[in-house]
C-alpha cells in the first residue's frame, strides 16, 4: 500500500504520536443494504482491482459464494432470509472491514507499523510488517481479518487505500450497478444516508436507520439498514460492537502495569543487595565446620 | 577448582540438566514473549532471527518448557510439601529479607519461601500452557472468546511468572554459595548448616 507518511494518524505497536501536522477529511463508504440486489459485482471488482483470486469452492445450497471472507476474498455478500412484518425478506449484506475509528486490530497488533490508520479513517494492513500472530483477529469486533494459509500474513479490505490516495473511489463502489455502494466524505455519506432513511420510513420501514456504531468510535464503512434496531438479522451484524473488555485489559492496563512491576522487581533486587548486602555463611558456622574438620 | 570432598551433594546431574532445560527455555520464552507484549520490548525479536521467526519459534520452546517443567515438578513435588515449620518461616520472612536470618526456624531441603515459589510456578506453568495452546493459531482454531481469554491469561500469568523467576534468580545470587548447586550439584557444609539445617542434619547425621 502507498505509504503516505503525512497521512498516517496511528500505527500499531507505536507509543509515540504519528504525523499530526496535516489534517484531512474523513472518508466513508456507505452501503445501502436496501438497494443491494446481491449481484456480487463488488466481489468481482475487489478481486480484479486487488488482483487476488479465492479458490473456486463448491455450492453449499445458498447464494453465499465464497462462503466466508478469506485472505483472497476481502468482501463477501452474505444472504439471509427472514420474516419481518409478516413478509419474507431477503437481506443481503456486503461484509468486509468496517474501518473502525477505534480499531481493535490495531490495538491488539504487536508489530510496529503492521497496521496503519490513515487520517481519512482507512485502516490498512502493511503485510511486510505483519508477523502472522493473529492478534488482529483476536482484537477485531467484526471477525474480519483472515490469516493466509500460504504466508501466515493477515489480510482484509483496504478500502482501496491505493485508489483513494489518488482521488478515486474504491473498486466496489465504482462497479456497483444499483448505486447501493457510495463513497465520499463521512459527513456527506451521513447526509445521503439520512435522506435514504427518511425515504424508507415513508415506505413503512419505521426502524430504518444508519449503522455507524458508537462503540468503536463510528466506522468508515456504514450501512443503511431497513431494520436498524435488529442488525443481527443481517447475517449476525453485531448490535453494539466494541473492543472486547478482555482485549482492552490485555492491550490496555496490563502493559504498563506489568512493565512497571518487572522494573520494580529488578530495581528492588539491586537496591536490596546494595543496602542489605549479600547473605553469606556466618563466621560462626564456618568456624564450627573448621573445628569439625580439625578433630 | 578443586572442591572439598566433604561438600554435600544437593542435585544430581540429571536434575541439574533438567533445571537448565527449564531455565534456558524460560529465558528464551520470556525474551520472545515480552517482545509481543509491549512495543518497548519489540527489538528483542532480533535475538531470534526477526519478528516472524520469533512468532514461529516461541510456542515450540513453550512446549519444550512445559514438558521439562512437568518432569522437574514431579521430581520435586514431594520435597515441597508445606509443613508447620514452613508457615513459621513464612511468618518471619521479613526478618530474612532484612538480612537477619539468625532466629529463622530450622528448614529441610527447601524453606517455606522456596516451597511457595514451587507451587506458584507450577500453577503459572499450567495456566501458561493451557492459555498458550488457546492462542497458538498455527495449530489450533479455538472460539474467539477462548482466544481472547487465553491472550489475557497468557500475558498476565507471564508477567507474574517472570516476576517470580526474577525473585528466584535474585535469591540465588543473594544467598552466597547457592548458584554452584546448579553448576556442580554440591554445596558446602557451612551453607547447608546455615540455610537448611534440617537437611544438613539429615544428610550428615549430625
Amino acid at each position: 500500500m502507498a505509504l503516505q507518511s503525512l497521512d498516517i494518524l496511528r500505527r500499531s505497536a507505536t507509543t509515540t504520536p504519528s504525523t499530526q501536522v496535516r489534517q484531512t477529511i474523513e472518508v466513508a463508504k456507505l452501503i445501502d443494504v436496501t438497494t443491494c440486489i446481491g449481484c456480487k459485482a463488488c466481489q468481482v471488482a475487489c478481486s480484479e482491482w486487488n488482483d487476488i483470486r479465492a479458490e473456486v469452492g463448491t455450492n453449499i445450497g445458498v447464494y453465499d459464494n465464497p462462503t466466508d471472507l478469506s485472505a483472497q476474498a476481502w468482501t463477501v455478500m452474505r444472504f439471509s432470509e427472514t420474516e419481518e412484518n409478516g413478509k419474507l425478506e431477503w437481506l443481503i449484506r456486503k461484509d468486509g472491514c468496517m474501518h473502525c475509528a477505534d480499531p481493535g486490530c490495531l490495538k491488539a497488533c504487536p508489530s510496529p507499523g503492521a497496521i496503519i490508520q490513515y487520517k481519512n479513517g482507512i485502516v490498512d494492513f502493511h503485510q511486510e510488517n505483519c508477523i502472522g500472530c493473529g492478534y488482529c483477529v483476536t482484537g477485531c469486533p467484526f471477525n474480519v481479518p483472515r490469516i493466509s494459509k500460504e504466508d501466515s500474513k493477515a489480510y482484509k479490505c483496504s478500502l482501496c487505500s491505493d485508489r483513494v490516495a489518488v482521488g478515486q473511489e474504491p473498486a466496489c463502489v465504482k462497479t456497483c450497478p444499483t448505486g447501493a455502494i457510495q463513497f465520499g466524505s463521512k459527513e456527506d455519506m451521513k447526509e445521503v444516508a439520512a435522506t435514504r432513511v427518511a425515504e424508507l420510513k415513508t415506505r413503512g420501514f419505521d426502524q430504518a436507520g444508519l449503522y455507524d456504531p458508537e462503540g468503536v468510535g463510528g466506522t468508515h464503512v456504514m450501512y443503511v439498514l431497513h431494520h436498524a434496531d435488529k442488525p443481527g438479522l443481517y447475517s449476525g451484524l453485531p448490535k453494539e460492537p466494541s473492543i472486547s473488555p478482555l482485549v482492552s485489559l490485555w492491550k490496555g492496563v496490563a502493559k504498563p502495569l506489568a512493565t512497571l512491576a518487572l522494573a520494580g522487581i529488578t530495581l528492588g533486587s539491586l537496591f536490596h543487595y546494595v543496602t542489605k548486602g549479600p547473605n553469606e555463611v556466618s563466621k560462626e558456622i564456618e568456624d564450627d565446620i573448621e573445628k569439625e574438620d580439625a578433630q | 577448582m578443586i572442591r572439598d570432598p566433604k561438600d554435600l551433594k544437593r542435585y544430581n546431574a540429571s536434575e541439574r540438566a533438567n533445571h537448565w532445560i527449564v531455565g534456558m527455555s524460560f529465558i528464551l520464552l520470556a525474551l520472545s514473549g515480552l517482545a509481543f507484549f509491549h512495543p518497548a520490548f519489540f527489538p528483542l525479536t532480533q535475538l531470534f532471527g526477526g519478528p516472524v521467526w520469533t512468532r514461529i519459534i516461541h510456542p515450540y520452546i513453550g512446549v519444550l518448557m512445559a514438558v521439562a517443567f512437568l518432569i522437574i515438578f514431579l521430581r520435586f513435588k514431594n520435597l515441597n510439601k508445606m509443613t508447620p515449620a514452613d508457615l513459621e518461616w513464612l511468618a518471619k520472612a521479613k526478618n530474612m529479607v532484612d538480612g537477619n536470618d539468625h532466629d529463622m526456624p530450622e528448614q529441610g531441603k527447601y524453606n517455606g519461601g522456596q516451597k511457595v515459589l514451587f507451587w506458584a510456578l507450577g500453577l503459572c506453568m499450567l495456566l501458561m500452557t493451557v492459555s498458550g495452546l488457546f492462542i497458538w493459531r498455527a495449530w489450533f482454531g479455538f472460539d474467539i472468546t477462548a482466544v481472547r481469554l487465553g491472550a489475557v491469561v497468557h500475558a498476565a500469568t507471564a508477567a507474574v511468572m517472570i516476576g517470580l523467576i526474577m525473585v528466584h534468580i535474585y535469591a540465588a545470587i543473594w544467598v552466597k554459595g547457592t548458584v554452584r548447586a546448579m553448576w556442580y550439584g554440591t554445596v558446602t557444609r557451612g551453607w547447608a548448616k546455615q540455610h537448611h539445617r534440617g537437611w544438613y542434619r539429615q544428610v550428615t547425621g549430625k
